[in-house]
């Protein structure tokens, strides 16, 4: 039993239809719930709440103080490499796009750490394009050995990996994976992910699966919003998140929220989600799941950003390089993609706390995981 | 009002406070010193062992203060008395908040997991309060196992429910050992209030205060209200009645 045959239940053009069909009532009746389902949900993202955003942003943002408080947690991507074996057509570092290429060696990685402890940084995300080849579970179990010593959270975002390789690295001093399925269309999903084992649905499908029997402490999951119906996406998301915290109730959860931006290949985006949307989408997150973590990257713009705060994000990186090495020796040819928010991390801790929230460097300690 | 002891520490103040939420580090600590309270929990995961300019501990100083440490984030009995050694070689305290909870959603403890954990603390030395569930039986175990108060949550952490678990709250009170201190759920300070009257020594309140509009106010509301149902408690309340006494008694005729 995986999130695969949990996920045969639900047919993409019957819950696209659904989500059509909610009315100002629907929307009514979930906002005066205490808890709320995946139908609430349905009702909260679809356009007929549209009027209603000012009070989903009021309720998230109580729902999000009472959890988390006046809070943001403060995190950095370390790009490790940029070789991919996967072709994915709306991405920098597609195996096709001629490109530099790049994996760090453990000299270089010691220079990219001198720069992000500089910063203050106690929670690091490792990110590698998928090639086995280039980067394997050795090299990220050598890695995170390394980086233990200076730092508390770390994280990966990589290929998805087998159960026996997860429990290996967090054993090393892994805390967090992120993986995300990009579309939960499995029609679709094929003409996206053309070659690579990415293009295998089901085994990302169950990445979720094999984490939580491996016991990681914590999951990150999400779509790219934009490669297919963003509303749609995001309901396969919430039954995605719901399915992991009744089955793998030790693990915590973290949603991304990444929209799909113009990148090497030049791929244009299904559907566009405005900033309006984004905001609602968030919110109905937080209505949803007073629990889930809610990161934003540096994707977004400043003032989104700026505003974002409240409304339910918990978690920010500030200062990102998208490239390996990027923190020591900046080479903008390895780029995945170019971020939006380029504010230093001092310039992001200063916008937050003017904003009346506490910056948080470090909420996980590696004597945790012993 | 009398004094609460716990292992070798007296208290005059029966509230304690935690350091989560908080909009800045200094707001908590005005907000706590608003408070009166002498014990302060603050979780490892947050705090930067190694460093002795860590911010959280830099505004913890005031002499009056006592720190407790908690292992909030830890899974099972191993992780905790790992933790717990660390942070005592660290902070040079052996006070800790025991939370063991392996449920990241309700944050709801773990009776199993608690129970091996403290006897193994115990045994190596430590001042262990462990934050359980309202269960009468898992206390009375606990207080064997050499636990030094008992802390039964009045309603999952962080809701603000208030007191949810009041008629096994009232049997814990009744049979305990050791100091009741009601830790998790306290939204207003007439659950703390009403949790004193009821007689548990103490009460633990975290996000009510930190998420209020103004956490220094609040603080002290907690202090008074604490203070006010430690009294009534002291001073004996009078029998809540259904009815009004009859003023012709039934058996009168006798006399």
């Amino acid at each position: 039993m995986s999130f695969y045959d949990e996920i045969d239940k639900y047919s993409w053009d019957a819950i696209q239809n659904d989500i059509a069909s909610k009315t100002e009532q629907d929307v009514r009746n979930a906002l005066d719930k205490e808890h709320r389902d995946v139908e609430d949900f349905k009702a909260l993202i679809s356009p007929a709440a549209t009027g209603f955003l000012e009070e989903m942003a009021q309720k998230s943002m109580k729902l999000t103080q009472e959890r988390f408080g006046k809070t943001i947690q403060l995190y950095l991507p370390l790009y490790l490499s940029n070789y991919c074996a996967n072709n994915c057509v709306y991405c920098g570092f597609s195996c096709k796009n001629d490109i530099q290429r790049k994996v760090l060696t453990m000299d270089e990685i010691r220079q990219e750490v001198e720069v992000i402890k500089s910063y203050g940084y106690k929670h690091i995300l490792l990110v590698a394009g998928e090639s086995k080849a280039m980067a394997d579970v050795d090299y990220f179990d050598d890695v995170i050995k390394y980086l233990k010593k200076d730092f508390s959270q770390i994280a990966i975002e990589v290929q998805p990996l087998e159960q026996d390789e997860y429990e290996t690295l967090q054993k090393a001093g892994l805390n967090f994976v992120c993986v995300y399925q990009e579309t939960y269309n499995k029609d679709t999903y094929p003409k996206y992910h053309p070659k690579g084992k990415k293009s295998n649905y089901r085994y990302r499908l169950e990445t979720g699966d094999r984490l939580g029997r491996a016991h990681i402490h914590k999951f990150g999951l999400g779509c790219l919003l934009g490669l297919e119906d963003w509303r749609t996406d995001s309901v396969f998301t919430a039954h995605h998140l719901k399915y992991l915290e009744k089955t793998y109730w030790r693990t915590k959860y973290s949603i991304s929220l990444p929209r799909l931006r113009p990148s090497e290949s030049g791929f244009q985006p299904k559907s566009v989600i405005s900033d309006k949307e984004m905001v609602q989408l968030i919110c109905a997150y937080r209505l949803l799941d007073q629990e889930v973590e809610i990161s934003i990257s540096t994707r977004e713009n400043r003032v989104f950003r700026d505003n974002v705060i409240r409304l339910g994000a918990t978690s920010f990186s500030a200062g990102s390089s998208t490239e390996p090495g990027g923190y020591a020796n900046s080479n903008p040819e390895l780029e995945q993609f170019s971020i939006d928010d380029d504010r230093t991390p001092e310039e992001i801790v200063k916008m937050i706390k003017d904003s009346g929230y506490e910056p948080v460097w470090k909420d996980w300690d590696a004597a945790m995981q012993e | 009002m009398e004094t609460l002891k716990i292992a070798d520490k007296e208290f005059s103040s029966r509230l304690f406070t935690g350091t989560g939420k908080f909009s800045s580090n200094q707001m908590m600590e005005d907000a706590i010193l608003a408070s009166g309270c002498e014990l302060v929990t603050t979780a490892l995961k947050r705090v930067d062992m190694g460093n002795t300019q860590d911010d959280i501990l830099k505004h913890l100083k005031a002499p009056h203060l006592n720190l407790l440490p908690n292992t909030s984030g830890v899974r099972n009995a191993k992780e905790a008395v790992f933790l717990a050694q660390m942070a005592r070689e660290a902070l040079g305290t052996n006070w800790l908040k025991l939370e063991i909870h392996p449920d990241p959603k309700y944050l709801l403890p773990d009776p199993i997991e608690t129970l091996k954990a403290t006897e193994e603390l115990a045994k190596l030395g430590f001042v262990v309060l462990p934050y359980i569930q309202a269960d009468p039986v898992l206390c009375k175990h606990l207080e064997e196992a050499g636990a030094a108060t008992v802390m039964p949550l009045g309603a999952p952490i962080g809701t603000n429910k208030g007191i949810k678990t009041e008629e096994l709250l009232k049997i814990i009170i009744e049979q305990s050992n050791v100091p009741v201190v009601v830790d998790a759920g306290i939204g207003a300070p007439s659950h703390a209030a009403y949790a004193m009257e009821l007689g548990a020594d103490a009460v633990l309140v975290n996000t009510a205060i930190a998420v209020s509009q103004n956490p220094v106010e609040m603080a002290e509301a907690f202090k008074l209200a604490v203070q006010a149902g430690r009294m009534a408690y002291e001073a004996k309340l009078g029998k809540v009645c259904e009815h009004a006494e009859a003023s012709s008694p039934l058996t009168a005729f006798l006399d």
